[in-house]
């Protein structure tokens, strides 16, 4: 059909389906009535092993094979999914990943391991395996039924690799089964596409099996097909003969699935009540297409380069008469600008796919380090920038790590502490604005101040005695190589880590706050940028250079005056509206010569919880800045987060508002000590 | 980048095609292969805090790309540009990975084909830009043309 290696797409479907599979044996773990999970999971475990052989994944077909069987016990007979039977099945779908990744490497023998365990742990529920539900009024428990089964696979079902030879030989299996083919769909010979499939099948099929294993027969197709199943009442020698026969009928059959055969019994509708759930996740899939992302980085380039030019053609227009070239820049501004945003959305992810990820990781390291954790999230629908969620999984690794090593106790000091034996962590993302917040709680101990100052004075890093806020002195824990653990564990203590995760965060441009509670535990807040391609900008010249302010920082702006320029020669302070505001000259942290206008403006930005002024000689205007990194070459220059091409061509550099206030102190420190 | 490592530069064993383009009086060839485009003055964006030889940032077809002046890096003064002067656009291997990088020229001339058998290697004496930057040294015709060593310049 196309190029794309089919074994990739297995892999990219196995990883999805083997998502699922975790996410609801996680589930089960917890679910007073897991009947729904259990099923969701042999469905994922059906899919991997049809679809593994299929792609020739041997090893991987067999393998689920086996847990599929196991597991299917489990739902057949209703098995209480004990914690015993979740570990395994962990164990389980980590082996089929690792048969996926690596067939050659993946140890045989632990695989034989685990299905032994697996059967052991299902065994316990006794061996009988047909059982049918009672729920079905139908079924004859005794005797057996005479089904018409009649269906037409969708056209492209043989090109997606669909084998009707497996349907029938499944069909067989239930019972007694005569098949017909129905060749009534067949178009004349010159509208006949080879590779479609125009064939439907009816069997007549007297069985003993429920009504539900003919449905469970076609599950995987179910969606995409037409299936007719009737009741005959005839005793099952009179099926076949009382039945149509093979023999392609002339008359308009080719909507033969429509429920106009006279036959009096029901025509079952594809969605039985229970499968409606289903039907609407199939819904939602076929109207998604899976895109690779770095075709999405290219349309987010151009549409970067869209903006970039249409600012010129603005300007352009702007500066010249012509009505009617005004007319299309606006028209076409409005619409490079919903361009904009309709790309921006595009590449928009939830969170929730990244939070799945972590219920594992609590999962297991609760039970590594014996204390009892839930994991709490909230907010799972909330969007960020695709790149943004994939880069935040390792620093929230880390920090989750840290809440549940460092953060919670064990519980017996838990109890002792009067608090509930099972520890919390709560993660939560919301937006803000422009801003996505995360936050990560904890119902743990709390930061110790005076061990976190203690460790800090003995680096050498603080001098003692030295007045600092709550969140200064915490922003020691992101220094390289800082640990208050006092013994280091496998998990953390090393107090490598923090450091990297600050780092990754604010290569986001984002922040991390951190509050605590002695006792009652700690909260870190990452403040994440929506989106990192494009950002509101204020445009400000400086001599003759121009340079973006990220405007999410910016609180005002106000002029200076002569008075104040004049007597704030000695101190770099400000009144606004009575509060002293610190302001830094802009000119002179970034070593420009040019001589500053006689009124000057301070642009008031808020960075952490400090309020800083900057003074600039000009604010042009706000500025749609599509952001571009700064070369390699310029890696050493951190007063700036980015560069950006202005409607004249030119190229504007954005100032990373913290690193440049940074630089002003220590410039200014500097000159206080010479 | 002690001398015996530049001394120890194996001389290059083929012809060279290359891009000449003069620099302070001197002819320089850098590998055509390398070359990119080769653009007018543009209006360049200083990036205050940058080493002085990568000082600037320019607009090269909606990308930023730093601008360097081989003569700061070579310990010279920098020069007005003139009607000449032209922007190189050349990709450099910068960890494996290609970077980016606009040169300036006072003058682009052609590209030409540099004899192996004319290379030498860089006299250790009577150089006024410093060896361990210069890869070899090529003729062409009668003059000298100078092969810089791209990688280590901007390393």
């Amino acid at each position: 059909m196309s190029a794309v290696d089919p074994t990739e797409i297995f892999r990219q479907e196995a990883e999805e389906l083997l998502e699922q599979l975790e996410q609801a044996l996680l589930d089960l773990e917890h679910a007073e009535d897991g009947r729904e999970l259990v099923d969701g999971a042999f469905r994922a475990l059906h899919t991997i092993k049809g679809s593994g052989a299929m792609f020739g994944f041997e090893q991987v077909a067999a393998f689920t094979h086996e847990f599929e069987t196991a597991f299917d016990r489990v739902r057949k007979e209703h098995l209480a999914p004990s914690r015993e039977l979740v570990a395994v099945a962990l164990a389980a779908k980590d082996h089929i990943r690792a048969l996926i990744e690596q067939a050659e490497t993946a140890d045989a023998a632990a695989g034989d391991a685990i299905i032994q365990e697996l059967r052991r742990v299902t065994d316990d529920g006794g061996a009988e395996i047909d059982e049918a539900p009672a729920v079905e009024p139908v079924a004859d428990q005794t005797g057996t039924t005479t089904w018409r089964i009649r269906f037409h696979l969708a056209q492209d079902a043989l090109v997606t690799g669909t084998k009707p030879l497996l349907l029938l030989d499944e069909l067989r299996s239930l019972g007694t089964c005569t098949v017909t083919g129905l060749a009534d769909a067949v178009p004349p010979l010159e509208e006949l596409e080879p590779e479609a499939l125009y064939l439907g099948w009816e069997a007549i099929l007297a069985t003993s099996h429920p009504r539900e294993a003919i449905d469970e027969v076609f599950m995987f197709v179910l969606d995409d097909m037409k299936l007719e199943v009737e009741r005959l009442d005839a005793p099952p020698a009179a099926g076949p003969s009382a039945d149509p026969a093979p023999a392609p009928s002339p008359v308009g059959e080719a909507e033969a699935a429509e429920p106009d055969l006279s036959t009096v019994p029901v025509v079952v509708p594809l969605a039985a009540p229970e499968k409606t759930r289903r039907e609407a996740d199939a819904g939602k899939t076929t109207n998604s297409i899976r895109v690779p992302a770095e075709r999405l980085d290219q349309l987010m380039d151009r549409v970067g380069e869209l903006v970039i030019v249409q600012a010129r053609l603005s300007q352009l227009a702007a500066s010249g008469a012509d009505t009617a070239l005004k007319s299309i820049a606006e028209e076409i501004e409005r619409l490079a600008n919903e361009l904009r945003d309709t790309t921006m959305n595009v590449r928009m992810v939830p969170i929730g796919s990244l939070f799945g990820r972590f219920r594992r990781l609590v999962h297991d390291l609760s039970r590594d380090l014996g204390k009892q954790i839930d994991l709490v999230t909230s907010g799972e629908e909330t969007e960020l920038d695709k790149t943004v969620v994939e880069r935040l999984a390792d620093p929230l690794v880390h920090l989750i790590r840290n809440s549940i090593d460092h953060g919670i106790e064990p519980p017996s000091t838990r109890l002792a502490a009067g608090k509930p034996m099972r520890g919390q962590v709560r993660l939560e993302a919301r937006h803000a604005g422009t801003e996505v917040l995360i936050a990560i709680t904890d119902d743990g101990k709390g930061l110790d101040r005076d061990r976190i100052r203690a460790k800090a004075e003995e680096q050498g890093l603080l001098a003692p005695g030295l007045k600092l806020s709550d969140n200064e002195l915490y922003q020691y824990l992101f220094h390289p190589g800082f640990s208050t653990a006092r013994e280091v564990t496998a998990v953390s203590g090393r107090g490598v880590g923090m450091d990297v995760v600050k780092r990754l965060i604010e290569a986001l441009r984002g922040t991390i706050d951190m509050a605590t509670t002695p006792g009652r535990g700690t909260t870190i807040t990452l403040r994440l940028p929506l989106t990192l391609a494009i950002i509101d900008g204020l445009l400000v010249r400086i001599g003759q250079d121009r340079y973006i302010i990220p405007l999410t920082a910016v609180e005002e702006c106000v002029e200076l005056s002569a008075a104040e320029d004049g007597r704030s020669a000695g101190r770099s302070f400000l009144s606004i509206r009575g509060d002293l505001v610190p302001f830094l000259r802009l000119r002179e942290v970034l070593g420009s010569n040019s001589p500053p206008d006689p009124h000057q403006k301070v642009i008031v930005v808020s960075t952490g919880e400090l309020r800083v002024g900057l003074v600039v000689d000009q604010v042009i205007g706000n500025h749609q800045t599509v952001i571009k990194s700064l070369s390699r070459l310029h890696a050493d220059v951190d007063t700036f987060s980015g560069a950006t091409i202005l409607g004249d061509g030119s190229v504007a550099l954005i100032l990373d508002i913290a690193q440049a206030v940074e630089l002003g102190h220590a410039q200014a420190d500097r000159q206080r000590a010479s | 980048m002690s001398e015996l490592q530049s001394t120890g530069k194996p001389i290059i064993d083929g012809p060279i095609e290359a891009l000449t383009f003069a620099l302070q009086g001197e002819v320089f060839a850098i590998e055509a292969g390398l070359v990119r485009e080769i653009l007018d003055l543009v209006p360049v964006t200083q990036v205050p805090g940058a080493r002085p030889f990568v000082g600037g940032i320019i607009n090269v077809r909606g990308s930023i790309v730093p601008l360097a002046d081989l003569r700061l890096r070579f310990g010279m003064e920098p020069t007005r540009p003139t009607i000449d002067t032209r922007i190189i656009v050349i990709d450099v291997p910068l960890d494996g990975e290609a970077c980016t990088v606009g040169l300036l020229a006072d003058k682009v001339f052609e590209v030409t084909e540099i004899a192996a058998s004319s290379i030498e290697e860089t006299p250790r004496v009577g150089m006024r830009w410093q060896p361990e930057f210069i890869r070899c040294i090529g003729k062409r015709r009668d003059d000298f043309v100078i092969i810089p060593d791209i990688e280590q310049l901007f390393s």
